[in-house]
């Protein structure tokens, strides 16, 4: 009996302080060098979704900002996150507006629901390039429902319309909700991070991964910046 | 002394044919009845089964023929890359991905023994994979066998439930009408071309999932010999759409199209196959003389023509 109080006690204690003394890292993903330039799409091929772009819309491959910020690189605790294979309830949403995929890049966890939503006037086809997850390619005409599905292992996939070549998007499959999305100015932030050691990788579609250890001891902010070279094509 | 030279030849000749035979009959006694050479005769065949009708097949009996008749274009590995694959376009399929063409069963999902069983026996039209009917029953069902040994899904997963194919409703103009209707909507064109020539917007820029580049279906090339990749029936082209072709840009239309909708389009698909016999097509002709696609394109008689007396592939 005693025993089972005491490590009640001690758990409450752990959880406690785990809450309490939670550590987030902050940083900033930049590039050195010329990246490629975004190249224009062409849509004219697909009039209902041209004509929802003032401007015409650029290829989104690389996307950089200010001060060689480089916006959707993925940052997630790829090793000693403490709540992997804890599955967010809530499903994730992956749009296809105007003949491009909204978000660019999406990030889910594994067997985290998925949901494909086609807003367009026209059919596409959703086709996720999967290696290590199943494949699969499904069409989904205008006014049908939302395509549910999940992918169980983690994986970067490439998804693509073959009907609208330009169409390309990232699916981001993890194992840990400790992740965030590089905004427009590079800036990421890890946040509710308990002490503890951590390996964060930065993934981009084109320049592939950097890793970077980090130590939380306790209520502290670190800083971890990533830097990836740029590519010229 | 000049005379002799030839001599010496000959003598030299004849000790080298000598010690080649012996050499070499020397090799092929220790040899197995098939050469076996590299990796595949380290390879443990693992024991796989496959199961069509009453017909057990097993991996292991598979390995001569597999050696035999696949090798050359599907690998040691099962990976596609056989000495020929260089050579072929398509590439022959990578068994290590399990992702196949043709199934009756919904996109993502692993194939039954029976449709592996029926593409080995009918060969892939339009690419370098043969008929393999000459091949008995049970030496098809232990290379759909064999075929497993080189992917994990198959220990994984099970085969996908066939979907269900209801029995086709008559041919109308009607049916064909609304099938044309729904080619549009659902934007098939956009590749296959408004005339199914394979010749749409998209068709240029398509590859497969190996990155190869890879052509959209022309429904009007070929005669009354003219198949499609996954068999010839319309219960086959009814399968085809509802489940994809995997691994290409052909996505699955299962979730999107009623069957008596999909009825619809088998029928209208057939009459892009100008040139095959077929009901779909004399539907066409009773109402309107000509088959429709070429209304505009050709003087009346000359697709009046029964498509039988057309060579394969022949054009007007």
């Amino acid at each position: 009996m005693r025993t089972r109080q005491t490590l009640l006690t001690l758990s409450t204690l752990l959880v406690f302080s785990a809450v309490m003394f939670a550590g987030t890292v902050n940083g900033k993903v930049t590039y050195t060098g010329t990246p490629a330039k975004p190249k224009p799409i062409d849509m004219s091929k697909e009039p209902s979704c041209a004509k929802q772009h003032a401007t015409p819309i650029t290829t989104e491959s690389v996307v950089t900002g200010p001060d060689n910020a480089l916006e959707n690189v993925v940052v997630y605790v790829s090793s000693g996150a403490p709540d992997d294979g804890q599955v967010p309830p809530q499903a994730v949403t992956f749009d296809q507006k105007g003949c491009q995929y909204v978000p660019h890049v999406l990030v889910m966890h594994t067997d985290q629901e998925l949901k494909i939503v086609n807003d367009d006037q026209t059919s596409h086809n959703i086709h996720p390039l999967s290696k290590v997850n199943v494949e699969w390619n499904k069409s989904q005409p205008p006014g049908t429902p939302p395509i549910t599905t999940k992918y169980d292992k983690p994986e970067f996939i490439s998804v693509k319309c073959n009907i609208h070549p330009w169409m390309h998007g990232e699916f981001a499959v993890l194992k840990t909700n400790h992740f965030d999305v590089s905004k427009g100015s590079g800036t990421f932030s890890l946040p509710n991070l308990p002490p503890g050691k951590y390996t964060l990788t930065a993934w981009q579609e084109d320049y592939g991964v950097q890793t970077a250890d980090v130590t939380i001891t306790g209520n502290e902010t670190k800083e971890v910046n990533f830097t990836f070279k740029a590519k010229a094509y | 002394m000049n005379r002799l030279k030839p001599m010496r030849f000959i003598a030299t000749a004849i000790v080298g044919a000598v010690f080649c035979a012996t050499f070499a009959t020397s090799v092929l006694a220790q040899a197995p009845d098939v050469p076996q050479v590299g990796p595949l005769q380290k390879l443990q065949v693992k024991h796989m089964e496959s199961h069509i009708g009453n017909i057990t097949g097993s991996s292991e009996n598979a390995k001569t023929n597999y050696r035999r008749y696949c090798v050359g274009c599907h690998g040691d590995y099962g990976d596609g890359n056989g000495e020929n694959a260089v050579w072929l376009d398509p590439k022959p399929r990578d068994f290590t991905i399990a992702t196949f063409k043709c199934r009756s069963t919904l996109t993502g999902t692993l194939p039954t023994d029976e449709d592996l069983f029926n593409t080995i026996a009918r060969g892939l039209t339009n690419s370098n994979m043969p008929i393999w009917n000459h091949l008995s029953k049970q030496e098809r069902a232990d290379l759909v066998a064999y075929i497993k040994i080189f992917s994990p899904r198959w220990d994984k997963e099970k085969a996908g439930t066939p979907i269900t194919v209801p029995p086709e409703p008559p041919v109308t103009l009607e049916s064909i009408s609304h099938g044309e209707a729904l080619f549009t909507k659902l934007e098939c064109w956009k590749c296959h071309g408004p005339h199914g020539e394979g010749d749409g917007p998209s068709a240029s820029t398509l590859t497969d999932s190996q990155n190869n580049p890879i052509r959209p279906y022309n429904f009007a090339l070929g005669g009354n010999d003219s198949r499609f990749k996954c068999g010839s029936t319309n219960q086959d082209i009814y399968k085809i759409f509802m489940t994809g072709v995997d691994g290409t840009p052909m996505p699955s239309f299962a979730d999107v199209i009623q069957p008596n909708d999909a009825w619809d389009l088998v029928h209208f698909l057939r009459t892009l196959q100008i040139h095959r016999k077929s009901k779909e097509n004399d539907v066409l002709m009773a109402a309107h003389g000509v088959i429709p696609p070429y209304v505009d394109k050709t003087p009346a008689p000359a697709p009046a023509a029964p498509a039988d007396n057309k060579s394969p592939g022949g054009g007007q």
